[in-house]
């Protein structure tokens, strides 16, 4: 009778559990029958570089911060709409002069709104 | 033990090729080959330390070469170099980090007394006031050939630990301390300046 071909593999499945596991196992007889444990405030702390932590980890982003973002993202499309601007200068007709200037306006408008309406101030 | 096994007995068994050790001899021979050293480096004894660790004088020879960045994986403490007084609360915290069994080298005249700077303001006068320290290195700096042999002593030193008994090692030994306190700023020096546990000078007489 052939042994089922599936045999060696369940062995080699016991192998690979029995490989990390017997160390394991026997560093743990190794701590319960001599090592005694000895915890303390600076061994268990998180950081380890010798300096103690400040703080919490979990830092977080106060939600004003998306106040700025919006500004911000406002005048990076300004600055994308700027540039071509720029670029073309010197042959535009004075109407797109006009048209851009209009443009930046409202913008500076928003800003100026926005300033008034103590956005820019940081509030905790 | 291996006091218990008869020396003669012993070496006639090695000669018919039977190895016969015990539980301490087989832990200690495999934690003297494989002492990992915390890497930090303080002032220019820290060269000679790189120097040592590098393929001229090669501490790796000795199992030593396994320089870890974190205290949780170190067994041994170099102090290589000068401990200034703004320096000791961190190396003395670094100490507590350690995970037991731990050991300490005070490599240069600094690390074990203050060297050059005894005199001055702001040198710590020796480690050895705020933590245990196994093996002194005098020297300034002391070459990599010093500090090898600091590390064979320290081999040879782990190796007559005892597992159990009266005189078991420190690590092993419930009612030691593994944790020393942490010297915080003073008004004009650290507070404590040493402590009582591990530091008792020699009292002077005159």
């Amino acid at each position: 009778m052939t042994p089922n071909p599936y045999l060696f593999i369940v062995i080699l499945v016991g192998v690979a559990l029995a490989f990390p596991l017997i160390p394991l196992a026997l560093a743990w007889i190794w701590r319960r029958i001599f090592q005694p444990s000895k915890p303390g405030p600076d061994k268990t702390s998180t950081y380890e570089c010798g300096v103690e932590s400040i703080g919490d980890a979990q830092i977080q982003f106060h939600s004003q911060y998306y106040l700025y973002a919006i500004i911000f993202l406002i005048f990076d499309v300004e600055a994308v709409f700027l540039v071509p601007f720029a670029v073309a200068f010197t042959g535009l007709p004075v109407g797109a002069f006009i048209a851009i200037l209009v443009f930046l306006l409202l913008l500076v408008e928003g800003l100026a709104w926005a300033w008034g309406k103590g956005c820019l101030q940081w509030q905790r | 033990m291996s006091e218990q096994i008869d020396e003669r007995l012993r070496t006639e068994l090695q000669r018919q090729g039977v190895w016969v050790t015990s539980m301490q001899d087989l832990y200690n021979w495999g934690r003297k080959n494989s002492i990992w050293p915390l890497q930090f480096g303080l002032a220019c004894c820290a060269i000679e330390m790189i120097a040592t660790a590098a393929s001229r004088y090669d501490i790796a020879r000795f199992g030593g070469e396994i320089f870890r960045p974190s205290p949780r994986q170190a067994d041994l403490m170099i102090v290589a170099g000068t401990v200034t007084k703004k320096m000791a609360p961190q190396i003395v915290r670094l100490y507590n980090q350690m995970a037991d069994p731990k050991y300490v080298i005070a490599m240069g005249a600094c690390a074990i007394s203050g060297g050059p700077f005894k005199q001055g303001y702001n040198v710590l006068k020796g480690i050895d006031r705020y933590i245990p320290v196994d093996v002194y290195i005098p020297g300034c700096p002391p070459r990599p050939e010093a500090l090898l042999h600091a590390f064979m002593e320290l081999q040879s030193k782990i190796d007559s630990q005892k597992l159990t008994g009266a005189h078991k090692a420190v690590h092993l030994d419930p009612k030691q301390p593994s944790e020393f306190p942490v010297p915080t700023f003073g008004k004009h020096d650290l507070e404590p300046p040493g402590n009582p546990v591990v530091f008792q000078p020699p009292k002077i007489e005159r």
